[in-house]
């Protein structure tokens, strides 16, 4: 599976994984892995240790996500990015949307 | 299913037959290769059962032949064969059968291989049914996108990306692949060009471009600047757009008069002011993509740059360095550098990029989804009427008129009055299509009032090297506080024989400055020679105008514009 999620104990963080190449295939899976998710989840984290490549179309799913989170309000860091997926977030400013980590 | 028997043994071909016929099927019969073939053209039978000896022609050519008779058709071919050795029954395969049958016949086996072969035939004719819908499928989205493409030329037209200090690469169907390029010459001077990518393809991307066109096309011949064209194609998309859809983008408004570029950047790749000394100045996406913050949050802030005539901004599409050669790999945004830092003297950015990403991917053609633009300063030339025919609709309209218009306070910092004050002129019959001398007259007196009345900047600064950037920067730090000022415009126009007169007073708040000498050097009717006031722009509107008044403080200027119907709107004004 290119997505896996975990819940943390308290249930208030939801994890999510991403392995390989983070692009419109993953589409249906990604935002399954967020909609389907208890309402205690108030803390995303999109870990990106295993993403390879990161395009346009997922830069959109994080918007998703963020909206779905609550826009503005919305708590979800990403992490683990390597070089080039921090680029892309970068050139995109997404530091301003997300706490980028 | 109609089965060919090719067999040159009258009692094998007998006993085959029935075999078959029981099974349900229709049998033609064929005594030898040639007979076969011809008897295939013939009839086009479903299956093929082929003796590999025979006279005249043998099974291994008549196969060959029924099979490139049959092209695309899936006709399984089997032979019939009392050889056993392997090698004798691979060249069966070869020649082009699909399988064979070892005499004596096996009645079960025979059945269940026509069974299998029947059910390959039918999951191959499914295959090429779906294939030919998939085929007429994109035939048909191919025309509608044509079709569209045409719709949007209309609104999208080229605006003025054929200027000869523009060069550009753009496919055709690029905006069905998000990327859309726009340039037009702004109302006194100047070129606004922007370059766009939209997230996906196809039709939300480019229905998106659309509104983006219109309002870049309609916002900049009414004299808008980059910041309030960029705010309002943000405001547009991110109303119009689904989450997660938005339009990553460089703005560029060239001002020639200045030498000076202002460039906004949200998500595309380094934009590159490349300078005629050889300077290289990278443009970053400082900014988040269009459409995806509500308006209040949205930043138009510029990066201002200065320039000199021939001095060439370079912009493109993340489908230039992403751009995959036959293994797979990028030019990458250094390979882009690569090329920009081996320009020699006088070689154009343009030239060089196209040549490397051809030598890069390899194919004379580029990618629908890579778009470039190079943009060249030139030396500022007088503003030119608009040479088009007077529309019918321009001859009526309002002639005789007043209005006074005066921006206090806040609103002097937050708030460009020249579109809306160029469009009440433009309602005078004829006068639309001196729209640029008008905006020139209009913006030279209201950043007279604005930049030196009420901000009281020195104009020296602005021809002092990089004392551009300097001078925008002390700009924006003092509109922070216009307490107490104000701007006030008269405009009034009258009719007259064959044209018409405008009159305008722009009075401001400002301490005003030393217009004396200034008056004097009119009086003198000396030629362009005074440099030292060349940044009030006053130098500019007496050139044009019949008239100019400078009164009180210096902070009242009066100008009288007379202008005349092209010659043609004479005839049918009349």
């Amino acid at each position: 599976m290119p997505i896996e999620t975990r819940r943390s104990d308290d249930g208030k963080t939801l994890t999510i994984c991403v392995e390989g190449r983070f692009d419109f295939s993953t589409h249906q899976s990604f935002r399954d892995a967020y909609e389907h998710s208890e309402p205690t989840v108030s803390h995303y984290v999109i870990d990106l240790s295993d993403t390879t490549y990161l395009d346009s179309s997922a830069l959109g799913m994080l918007l998703l996500l963020r909206d779905h989170a609550g826009g503005d309000g919305a708590r979800i860091s990403i992490e683990n990015c390597n070089s080039d997926v921090r680029r892309i977030l970068s050139i995109s400013n997404f530091e301003q949307l997300f706490s980028i980590r | 299913m109609k089965v060919l028997l090719a067999e040159d043994s009258a009692s094998d071909r007998l006993i085959l037959a029935r075999l078959v016929s029981r099974l349900g099927h229709a049998v033609i019969e064929a005594e030898d290769g040639t007979e076969a073939v011809d008897l295939f053209r013939e009839t086009q039978p479903d299956l093929v059962l082929l003796d590999a000896l025979m006279p005249r022609m043998d099974g291994m050519e008549a196969a060959r032949q029924i099979k490139a008779l049959a092209g695309e058709r899936l006709v399984p071919l089997i032979f019939l064969t009392s050889l056993s050795g392997a090698g004798d029954l691979a060249r069966c395969l070869e020649a082009g059968g699909d399988d064979f049958l070892v005499k004596p016949y096996n009645r079960v086996i025979l059945e269940a291989k026509i069974n299998a072969f029947n059910r390959m035939r039918g999951l191959h004719q499914a295959l090429s049914d779906q294939r030919d819908h998939i085929r007429r499928q994109n035939q048909q989205m191919l025309d509608e996108q044509r079709t569209a493409r045409r719709v949007f030329d209309n609104i999208a037209h080229t605006g003025c990306l054929d200027a000869p200090n523009i060069r550009h690469h753009a496919s055709p169907l690029s905006v069905f692949n998000g990327d859309v390029l726009f340039a037009a010459q702004r109302p006194g001077g100047g070129t606004l060009v922007f370059l766009g990518d939209f997230t996906g393809h196809g039709l939300p991307a480019a229905i998106g471009a659309m509104p983006v066109a219109e309002i870049f096309y309609g916002m900049a011949a009414k004299g808008f600047g980059a910041p309030d064209v960029l705010r309002e194609i943000n405001r547009k998309l991110r109303r119009i757009l689904p989450v997660g859809m938005f339009c990553c983008g460089l703005m560029v408004e060239a001002d020639f008069k200045h030498n000076s570029l202002r460039v906004w950047n949200g998500g595309l790749p380094d934009g590159w002011l490349l300078r005629a000394g050889g300077d290289r100045v990278a443009v970053p996406s400082r900014h988040l993509p269009l459409g995806v913050q509500e308006p209040d949050q949205f930043s138009a802030s510029m990066t201002v740059l200065d320039a000199a005539p021939g001095d060439w901004l370079v912009m493109m599409t993340d489908g230039l360095p992403e751009a995959p050669n036959s293994g797979g790999e990028s030019l990458g945004e250094e390979g882009v550098l690569s090329v920009l830092a081996g320009l020699e003297a006088g070689q154009e950015p343009f030239e060089a990029l196209l040549a490397r990403m051809q030598q890069h991917t390899g194919k004379p053609e580029l990618a629908d989804d890579l778009t470039l633009c190079c943009l060249q300063m030139v030396r500022a030339e007088a503003p030119e009427a608009m040479p088009d025919k007077i529309p019918e609709s321009a001859l009526t309209g309002p002639a005789d008129w007043r209005c006074v218009y005066e921006l206090r306070e806040q609103t002097l910092a937050d708030f460009n009055p020249l579109p809306l004050l160029l469009h009440i002129c433009m309602e005078v019959p004829g006068l639309r299509s001196r729209s640029g001398e008008v905006y020139t007259l209009l913006s030279e007196l209201y950043n007279n009032a604005l930049e030196h009345g009420v901000l009281a900047l020195s104009s020296e600064w602005k021809t002092s090297p990089g004392g551009f950037s300097r001078y925008y920067q002390e700009r924006t730090r003092r509109l922070g506080n216009t307490d107490g000022h104000f701007i006030r415009f008269s405009l009034e126009h009258q009719p007259r024989e064959g044209g018409g007169t405008l009159t305008v007073v722009c009075e401001d708040s400002g301490d005003g400055f030393d217009f004396t000498e200034y008056s004097d050097t009119v009086m003198q009717q000396q030629a362009a020679s005074t440099g030292r006031y060349a940044g009030r722009g006053l130098e500019i509107l007496r050139r044009m105008t019949r008239n100019l008044k400078v009164h009180g403080r210096g902070n009242r200027v009066e100008i009288v514009y007379d202008w005349w119907f092209p010659d043609a709107a004479i005839i049918s004004g009349a």
